[in-house]
């Protein structure tokens, strides 16, 4: 409905998949220069200026499939490799986190308190490196200037689209089901107290104006819930108190995060009919994908630096077990775009065309001979 | 005191939007319709009174080959003098069916007018005002259709101009004593009311400035006005001189639905803070100033409401539904 949703989304959902990443290669105990690599080399990447450009361009939020997209191929974007189960896993925890961040705003505009709180933090990943502190710092007076005037009624929708993005989406993560954040059935607990959003009352109170608008009579009534009044309200500048504590890293090194896969939803009618129909969207889909992704500069694979892989999970054989056992309503049926250099890729691109022309047009198609579908038929060939 | 019924499963869950939720009960039958959206498509379905759903049906918003359905802004019934309709709005169209959602009758596609690329259209605020349905868009223009006892000769009889930024809701009641009257009042995404008096032309009678806080949900009653806001107050106006006479803090985030039962003029609140409130609004006789009274509160746990509605017009029983929650949540007093 907003569309302002994409920089957010991307960016709350790229910081999440950061303090992940951070916690894993920690936890995987993979040498201080390497790890410090990996997570340079893709918030470099993220932060990049044409990439930027293309993100904060007025457009509707894409599908779930076609961000993941984006993301496999940034978390690629250096030395590191992960396998599909651990990628599957990435993903569920990255949106898990952004969903409970938004639903607990307390103000449609927290949303955008709970991106610097992000922002904060990748700064305090790259602080060696004054290039890509630039740019973040770019991209925060980026988002000040575009959602620093917004009203209310404007972030409130922006708020319901982000929602709308995260609909039915009931993975059980073990820290939030273990800070009792989450409930068993992958529902967020609600709370009814604590401080009330900043500009709104403590429920409670009825006020009666005579003619003149003047108070005359004040009387109260139980609300049910146990609030206080809000303290103060949250820094929206380059530097300060954000006060908010949604957004900012929930893992430690100690914390092992596992995520559930099974009875996540009773209702899967809806979401099993989404996967398994034919998706209309794919073509406008991989448009925003190409300008998107053609903004990404991919650094190249530097000779002598071996690459290593990043497990999501505590051992290799849960890995495998995760892969075979993901239930089917949860596949992202990702479009596999392997993270060679782009020369190589062409040329395939190019051969595969040529042998595309007189192979059978798939099936699935509506409009068999537009550009867009060409490219979905190959990528699913890469 | 209220207490919980069985519940009503639905096919897809609710949307996160405001008002999602709409009741008929048609007094000839037994029947109640209720009316979600869940994102590109809404879901409509009769149930018997114990609660157990009968027939269900899922509309969309087809707008051409290859493309994915537009997201659904609303989905409400508006009973005219000689006809019940059903009308959705969502993003670029109006469409409007015959009352069970077997057959569209007319559709309207939005005018990008001088809409920026910033913009997205969509039209949102549903309501019927004698023999119109008037329904609210993205730029803020209202857009009044004439609505013929029975055909598909529907026509776009005017267009008001009062807001500045996108409508919510639209609320509209008979004025009373008068025949083919109505009042109307319509609400915007910056918390500015506009009462309107309907006829063949509709009059601007008073406009109630906001405060810089959306005001989701709108309601109209015996020349009262009842506003839900984004800070969680409820307040109460009189309709004709526009003077606010009661200020409520019902909630702890964003109203997302009001609803009244005419015939006893109670109000119910519902926001994302998980509860439901039902007040009793009157006029006191001497002063005529607006009296409200809590009546009682309902907490629906760890669910973001967004749609509440009465099932009957004295309010002895009210539906709600929440984001992500698959049913709709029944209660009825005791």
């Amino acid at each position: 409905m907003s569309v302002r949703t994409l920089p957010l989304l991307f960016l709350n959902l790229g910081g999440e998949m950061l303090y992940v990443l951070d916690q894993r290669l920690r936890a995987q105990n993979i040498p201080g220069d390497k790890a410090r690599k990996v997570l340079n080399d893709i918030i470099s990447t993220m932060f990049n200026r044409k990439f930027m450009e293309e993100l904060f361009k007025p457009q509707e939020l894409y599908s779930k499939k076609a961000l993941r997209t984006v993301y496999d191929r940034l978390a690629h974007a250096s030395i590191m490799r992960l396998n599909q189960a651990s990628m599957d896993k990435l993903y569920d925890l990255m949106t898990m986190a952004f969903k409970y961040q938004v639903l607990l705003c307390p103000r449609p505009k927290d949303v955008l308190l709970v991106t610097f709180n992000h922002l904060d933090s990748i700064k305090g990943f790259i602080q060696d490196s004054p290039t890509i502190l630039h740019q973040v710092d770019e991209t925060f007076r980026q988002l000040t200037e575009i959602y620093g005037n917004l009203s209310a009624g404007e972030f409130q929708m922006i708020r319901q689209t982000l929602l709308i993005f995260f609909q039915d989406l009931h993975i059980r993560v073990s820290t939030f089901l273990k800070d009792k954040v989450q409930n068993s059935n992958g529902r967020f607990v609600l709370p009814v107290s604590g401080p009330v959003p900043w500009g709104t009352e403590v429920p409670g109170v009825i006020r009666i104006f005579n003619d003149k608008g003047e108070e005359v009579k004040k009387t109260g009534f139980k609300h049910g819930g146990n609030y206080v009044a809000a303290q103060k309200e949250g820094a929206f500048e380059l530097y300060g108190d954000r006060v908010l504590k949604l957004g900012t890293n929930m893992y430690s090194a100690n914390r092992p995060v596992e995520t559930h896969m099974s009875a996540t939803s009773k209702n899967l009618a809806s979401k099993t009919q989404e996967n398994i129909a034919p998706n209309p969207l794919a073509k406008e889909e991989l448009n925003f994908l190409a300008r998107l992704m053609g903004g990404m500069e991919i650094k190249k694979t530097s000779g002598p630096e071996p690459g290593f892989r990043l497990n999501l999970f505590t051992t290799d054989e849960e890995e495998e077990h995760a892969a075979l056992s993901r239930p089917e309503e949860l596949s992202y049926e990702v479009i596999n775009i392997q993270a060679t250099q782009d020369q190589q890729r062409n040329e395939e691109l190019a051969r595969i065309m040529g042998e595309f022309e007189i192979t059978e047009q798939p099936e699935i198609t509506e409009q068999s001979t537009s550009k867009g579908d060409d490219l979905l038929a190959m990528m699913d060939r890469l | 005191m209220y207490r919980r019924e069985r519940s009503i499963p639905l096919r897809g869950s609710a949307a996160a939007l405001s008002n999602n939720l709409s009741v008929l009960q048609l007094p000839a039958s037994d029947l109640m319709h209720f009316g979600v959206v869940h994102g590109p498509s809404a879901q409509i379905l009769s149930s018997a009174p114990g609660g157990m759903p009968l027939a269900q049906r899922q509309l969309q918003v087809k707008v051409g080959v290859g493309v994915s359905p537009p997201l659904i802004t609303q989905v409400h019934w508006c009973v005219l003098p000689f006809r019940v309709l059903l009308v959705l709005t969502s993003h670029r169209r109006i469409q409007m069916y015959e009352s069970d959602g077997s057959l569209m009758v007319y559709w309207h596609a939005l005018d990008s007018g001088d809409a920026s690329s910033a913009q997205t259209l969509f039209a949102r605020g549903i309501a019927a005002s004698v023999h119109f349905i008037c329904v609210g868009t993205w730029s803020g223009r209202i857009l009044v259709f004439d609505i013929p006892a029975k055909g598909t000769n529907i026509v776009l009889n005017e267009e008001l101009a009062g807001h500045q930024t996108p409508i919510t809701d639209i609320a509209t009641e008979r004025a009373q004593g008068q025949d083919g009257v109505a009042d109307m009042v319509t609400a915007d995404d910056s918390g500015v009311l506009c009462v309107w008096r309907s006829g063949t032309v509709f009059t601007l009678l008073t406009r109630i400035p906001g405060f810089g806080v959306p005001c989701p949900s709108v309601q109209l009653w015996q020349g009262m006005v009842a506003a839900g806001y984004g800070n969680g107050q409820v307040r109460l106006y009189d309709a004709t001189t526009g003077a606010l006479h009661v200020q409520i803090s019902a909630h702890a985030r964003t109203i997302c639905a009001l609803d009244l039962a005419p015939e006893v003029g109670k109000l119910l609140s519902a926001a994302e803070d998980t509860f439901v409130h039902i007040w009793k609004l009157s006029r006191n006789p001497e002063s005529g100033s607006i009296e409200v009274e809590h009546c009682h509160g309902e907490c629906v746990s760890d669910t973001q409401l967004c749609g509440a509605r009465f099932c009957d017009p004295s309010g002895c029983s009210f539906a709600v539904t929440g984001y992500d929650l698959a049913e709709i949540l029944r209660f009825s007093s005791v």
